[in-house]
């Protein structure tokens, strides 16, 4: 056998199947950790151990076929299933069950996740036709506020949804004035925004309900046309029906809407417009796009959805309204956008992994309350999760997030 | 650094002192040149006036009136005690009231300089919030276990400590930004809210560090060596602290770093223009992560005056709400990132949230509890304001450059 044929059989043959097995890698990776979870809860050391050289070899594999970053997630997935199923171990079975009732989390994870991912298809839309928007927690918080209120004063929750996106809309119509027309800093109109709809919202708040608060389900003042309805799909106690059986309707729309900005940002020749005005706006404006009127839809569109999100908050799932309802849910949407890497579908799935840290959060201290450590017994450090996620994927440690390219310059025209 | 500014100098700067030659200016150009730098002081009270108007209009317009309104929380600022008229009891109140006043203002000082530092090398410094946090764990940390130090040396190596954690973790962003490009807006933001649930953590129920109160969120206290000695008022009642003399000095400390040292003259080179001030030889990595660090030992600065001043032990609900970083932002962009500006920023917003707090306005007057949401309103609209005054300058810069085509045309 000649040295090229050597050559060749070594390179081409993991070339063909590096990616195949990089990926069957990362499934092996999360396998190590999950087994020792419910349902399963392997108790021998050696299967994670096992499963976790297996994917590290996987991933090498695919490193040396080419699949850099598929190699790489498998070994990330070997290492960090291999660690948690070690630590699951030493965790007994009924403190496991108490906390991963796969079912109810999931169920959870979608709850939390929901207004994220309106937020975060607001954040896409903003971004990808150039403009940055940090205000989209105080679009949310207006959202939030004007939702309940317009849901009260109206006796009808689609009047108060509406309301809630005009509201969300006017925000983002300030935001899109300074930034695109004004030439302000967007981060600092950003901040404003932020500012003034804590502001706003709080003085509308105490002015219209006081110290006695938002009408609420337990004294009759709030009727439940009032509220968004759940959808019941089934009330069996089957998995399934544990984790979509009844979901409120806001969360299908979220789906819904995840679906539809995908079709619309990448499969029309109008998202395709609104994404050049956020590559090279320059560009854009030559071929004869109105990068203005482009930008300040999008803004408005993103204020709009943001402001969803936040009427979920109280419409959907509190029934109340408090001053800074939102507390950073706002910034934790922009997290998933970056995370997601400006995608409806990658921000979609950063909203389910926030939202599933949201769960874990607060199935985890009660379920380890007579624990030793500390770290379990607080929901604290669950709650950083997103935060610490995100700022390594800025980081590019894993994949760097790349923003669009004109993302935050204002354009002005000539 | 000699006096000559760097090309860059944004035209509002600090308004540099004026060469008495002549008590008029002599040509047009130069009558332009110093309205434009008496526009650096005039927009700034513009935006804040027009601010004041549009929360009065809210006032107004919930059925309030807004005089009466603005005179309660004048009232409530302690700012009255410069009116001699003011005697008695009533004088006695405004002094508590401008204590507290003083105090908010040595804090918002401290973290507007942390946005105004890093705005002078192009960095928008978010994480001021967070960076004070970090400040003020260490500093309860240093403040409350180190106790049986004496007085002086506890004071120094909690404020010390304090400092440096501050530029730490503000290093971080500037880390991330000159290694990977992170922006740092939202490795700062991402910063922020670690921070908040870290305390939540270190302090909460069960925390490492949760005092000795068992059933309540709260962390140990500070040894009274470590506690910043009070020289206006009673130190029970949160008299004023020593903190706000090192606040000063740190402006002072501020405009000599930016002014008269090599450090500030290549932060604000790469601030103006970092390709320009590569390609002069200054290390853009460098400065982006020495900017970040200084700028978080500010808010570091911070927290320590908070916590070893007044505060003396932290909370999980008062992490969780509390927005003195954030406030800092609306200074230092009201002040235009100068040291002076950022004093008077600082002494506006202070008063302003002291003036509207539950404790100082008079509630049979105004509710403070919206009074507090009136307060976000008008910082919320200066910081809007400013961000439209940069069209202004702009609009400025134009008639500027007529002027000199005018000016050349025709030599005097």
């Amino acid at each position: 056998m000649s040295t090229v044929e050597l050559k060749a059989r070594l390179t081409d043959w993991p070339v063909a199947r590096a990616k195949e097995v990089a990926i069957a890698g990362i499934l092996v990776g999360v396998l190590a950790g999950w087994l020792s979870m419910p349902p399963a809860t392997v108790r021998t050391a050696a299967l994670p151990i096992v499963l976790g050289l297996v994917a590290a070899l996987a991933g090498a594999y695919g490193i040396v076929g080419g699949e850099r970053r598929l190699g790489w997630g498998a070994i990330a997935a070997a290492l960090a299933g291999t660690a948690l199923g070690l630590l699951f171990q030493h965790s007994s079975v009924g403190h496991l069950e108490a906390a991963f009732a796969w079912g109810t989390l999931l169920a959870a994870t979608l709850r939390y996740a929901t207004p994220l991912t309106f937020g975060a298809l607001g954040g896409i839309f903003s971004e990808r036709s150039g403009v940055v928007n940090i205000g989209l927690e105080g679009m949310m918080l207006a959202g939030a506020f004007f939702g309940i209120w317009g849901a009260d004063k109206t006796g009808n929750w689609i009047l108060g949804v509406l309301i809630a996106m005009l509201a969300g809309g006017a925000f983002a119509l300030v935001h899109a004035f300074f930034s695109i027309h004004l030439r302000a800093d967007q981060i600092v109109s950003g901040t404003a925004i932020n500012f003034l709809s804590l502001g706003l919202t709080g003085y509308l708040f105490i002015q219209v309900y006081g110290s006695n608060g938002t009408p609420s389900l337990s004294t009759g003042s709030w009727v439940t046309g009032e509220s968004v309805p759940d959808v019941t799909i089934s009330n069996s106690g089957n998995f399934f029906a544990q984790v979509f059986g009844q979901l409120n309707l806001m969360i299908w729309i979220g789906i819904g809407l995840v679906i539809l900005t995908y079709l619309f940002l990448f499969r029309t020749s109008f998202g395709l417009r609104l994404r050049a005005c956020g590559e090279h706006p320059r560009a854009a404006d030559t071929v004869g796009i109105d990068v203005y009127k482009m930008r300040y839809s999008a803004v408005v569109m993103s204020g709009v959805l943001a402001a969803m999100g936040g009427a979920y908050l109280t419409v959907g799932f509190t029934h109340s309204f408090n001053q800074n309802l939102t507390a950073g849910r706002g910034f934790i949407a922009l997290a998933a956008v970056i995370f997601g890497k400006w995608r409806p579908f990658g921000a979609f799935a950063a909203a389910l992994l926030f939202g599933f840290s949201t769960a874990l959060a607060y199935t985890i201290p009660p379920a380890y309350s007579d624990a030793a450590s500390s770290v379990l017994r607080s929901s604290s450090l669950f709650q950083a999760l997103p935060y610490v996620l995100t700022l390594i994927a800025v980081a590019g440690v894993i994949g760097r997030s790349i923003p669009p390219a004109a993302d935050g310059r204002p354009y002005k025209r000539q | 650094m000699s006096e000559q500014q760097p090309a860059g100098e944004r035209p509002t700067a600090a308004p540099s002192p004026q060469q008495p030659e002549s008590p008029y200016p002599r040509t047009f150009v130069a009558r332009l040149s110093a309205r434009y730098r008496v526009g650096g002081v005039v927009t700034p009270i513009f935006t804040t006036i027009v601010a004041f108007l549009a929360g009065g209009i809210v006032v107004g317009a919930t059925g309030h009136n807004p005089l009466s309104t603005y005179r309660a929380i004048f009232n409530g600022t302690g700012l009255n005690w410069f009116f001699p008229w003011v005697l008695g009891g009533d004088r006695a109140t405004a002094a508590t009231n401008l204590q507290q006043t003083l105090i908010l203002t040595t804090t918002l000082i401290l973290t507007g300089l942390a946005v105004a530092f890093a705005f002078r090398c192009g960095l928008f410094n978010i994480g001021g919030q967070g960076q004070y946090f970090v400040g003020s764990y260490v500093a309860i940390f240093v403040g409350s276990s180190w106790a049986g130090l004496a007085g002086p040396a506890h004071i120094f190596l909690a404020v010390t400590f304090a400092a440096l954690a501050g530029a730490a973790y503000g290093g971080i962003a500037g880390f991330l930004k000159a290694t990977t490009g992170a922006h740092e807006v939202i490795s700062t933001i991402m910063l922020n809210w670690i921070a908040i649930w870290v305390g939540n953590y270190f302090f909460g129920l069960a925390g490492p560090f949760q005092g000795p109160d068992q059933f309540n969120p709260i962390s140990s206290t500070v040894a009274d060596s470590a506690k910043l000695p009070v020289f206006w008022g009673d130190p029970q009642l949160q008299g004023l602290h020593v903190g706000i003399f090192i606040a000063l000095g740190m402006l002072v400390v501020f405009w000599i770093v930016l002014n008269r040292t090599t450090l500030g003259y290549e932060v604000k080179a790469v601030g103006f223009n970092p390709d320009a001030a590569e390609y002069g030889g200054i290390s853009v990595k460098k400065n982006y992560f020495l900017a970040m660090a200084i700028s978080g030992g500010f808010a570091g600065l911070a927290g320590a005056m908070d916590i070893l001043g007044w505060e003396f032990n932290i909370s999980t609900p008062q992490i969780l709400f509390s927005n003195i970083g954030f406030i800092g932002i609306a200074v230092a962009l009201l002040g235009r990132n100068t040291a002076i500006g950022t004093l008077f920023g600082a002494l506006l917003f202070g008063a302003l949230y002291v003036g509207t707090s539950t404790r100082q306005l008079d509630a049979s007057v105004f509710d403070p509890q919206l009074a507090s949401n009136l307060t976000l309103i008008i910082q919320g609209l200066v910081v809007l304001f400013v961000g439209a005054d940069l069209l202004i300058i702009g609009f400025w810069e134009k008639i500027q450059k007529g002027a000199k085509a005018v000016a050349r045309k025709a030599p005097a």
